[in-house]
């Protein structure tokens, strides 16, 4: 999966309406759909995804959305 | 461990109880979260009403009323029972265990056997693997499953991540030996490495309760409030550890029985919330239509929520043989999967309790 699906992919599993607005660079956090509940939505996203179970530490030291897409990748 | 098996044992009757107060949870603290924030966290658990116990009322009076309930409309003779186990992390006292408090209470002989058992949500198959067991001896004619839980005393209103998920309830189950019972398997597991996903950090021996403790404090960046005495989840590490081992755990015991979900006449998971829920009924590719639910009215009971779910959706449905998985993982963390046979169990009408009193049936 590229970065673009990634991303495509992330903003479906929190709802986020505008995909155009979002790239590699953007702080996940920062963004007015995130909050502790989507967290969970990252969880089963990775692990339908990519069959990886990571948790919630692992998210919160992801900044970007290129950091969670190597923590998918790699 | 390997899967512990028994034979000629099983749950003949069950009685549940459930406090009076309704909680409307699309109207439960509004004015703190902002009803569409609080919307947004009910529509994702799925967990629309909940039950609140009153100041008087207890995890004992819930059990209590299930109990009485039960015996009643099955003429038990208590003199028959010779052991009385209660399931809990709300008890009445520190001490003395709350077991024996419910044998005075329920008019049962003084020889009858009674402990607690002080799990999380994973504890109805725990308890009842222990009895099962126990029950091998011919010393025990029947014994008594009492489980109950108070969580709305548990966790702050003021925290959006809990307040919104749990509720009270309590549940009786009559437990006898009959040759009519087939086979039991029952896989019971923990992992204290992670014991720190669920906590109530202070007011045990570790951290005493004091002043200190019973400060509330703002604890995150989302501005959630609660104090040290009151519990916290990380549920996104919940989460991940409940979808790593609770299919993985479900499988085995299955293997183990040498069957498959399909055989299974119903498949009770615990009530953690509906997104949980729903995710490993996906993952397991499970029929839905076998698994069935009370997060929506009852919300998450801990412990109860197995047997409550029971109760409250199988009463008319257990005519002959019917098998049943349960599943249940939580604070600990620990984690259970049982496959049961149920033969007639006799389930009795959900009573509810108002100020530690039984008000209807």
């Amino acid at each position: 999966m590229d970065i673009k699906v990634f991303i495509e992919k992330f903003a479906e599993a929190i709802e986020v309406e505008n995909v155009e607005a979002l790239t590699a660079e953007t702080e996940f956090h920062e963004l007015e759909e995130w909050s502790s509940l989507s967290v969970m939505l990252i969880i089963a996203f990775f692990d339908e995804e990519f069959d990886k179970q990571i948790g919630e530490t692992a998210i919160n030291e992801c900044k970007t959305i290129e950091d969670l897409y190597k923590l998918a990748t790699t | 461990m390997a899967i512990l098996h028994f034979k000629g044992i099983g749950i003949t009757a069950m009685g549940g109880a459930v406090p009076s107060h309704i909680i409307d949870n699309y109207n439960y603290q509004t004015d703190f979260f902002g009803k569409e924030n609080v919307k947004e966290v009910v529509d994702k658990i799925g967990v629309y009403q909940r039950r609140f116990a009153d100041e008087n009322t207890c995890s004992s009076d819930l059990c209590y009323a299930a109990a009485e309930k039960m015996l009643n409309d099955n003429n038990i003779d208590r003199n028959d029972i010779d052991l009385l186990v209660f399931l809990s992390q709300t008890p009445d006292y520190r001490m003395p265990a709350t077991s024996i408090i419910l044998q005075n209470r329920l008019g049962i002989p003084k020889s009858c056997m009674a402990f607690d058992i002080s799990l999380g949500c994973s504890g109805f198959c725990y308890a009842l693997s222990i009895v099962y067991g126990m029950m091998q001896n011919h010393a025990f004619r029947k014994a008594l499953i009492l489980d109950g839980e108070t969580r709305s005393k548990v966790y702050s209103e003021k925290d959006r991540r809990e307040a919104y998920i749990f509720g009270d309830a309590g549940i009786a189950a009559l437990v006898e030996r009959d040759e009519k019972f087939g086979d039991s398997y029952f896989s019971l597991n923990s992992d204290g490495s992670r014991s720190e996903l669920i906590m109530i950090p202070a007011g045990g021996y570790r951290h005493m309760s004091s002043p200190e403790t019973l400060k509330e404090k703002v604890v995150d960046e989302y501005g959630n409030i609660r104090s040290d005495e009151q519990a916290f989840m990380r549920a996104g590490d919940v989460f991940q550890f409940v979808i790593i081992e609770v299919p993985k755990d479900i499988k085995r015991t299955l293997k183990a029985a040498e069957m498959t979900a399909d055989q299974m006449d119903y498949i009770v998971f615990h009530q953690a919330n509906n997104f949980i829920n729903s995710f490993i009924a996906k993952k397991m590719k499970l029929d839905t239509n076998k698994i069935p639910e009370t997060i929506g009215k009852y919300g998450n009971t801990s412990s109860v929520s197995v047997p409550l779910t029971i109760v409250s959706e199988l009463k008319d449905k257990m005519k002959g043989e019917k098998m049943i998985l349960m599943t249940a993982f939580g604070v600990g963390m620990a984690w259970a999967t049982a496959i049961v046979p149920f033969v007639d169990c006799k389930i009795s009408e959900i009573v509810e309790v108002e100020n530690g009193e039984l008000v209807r049936q």
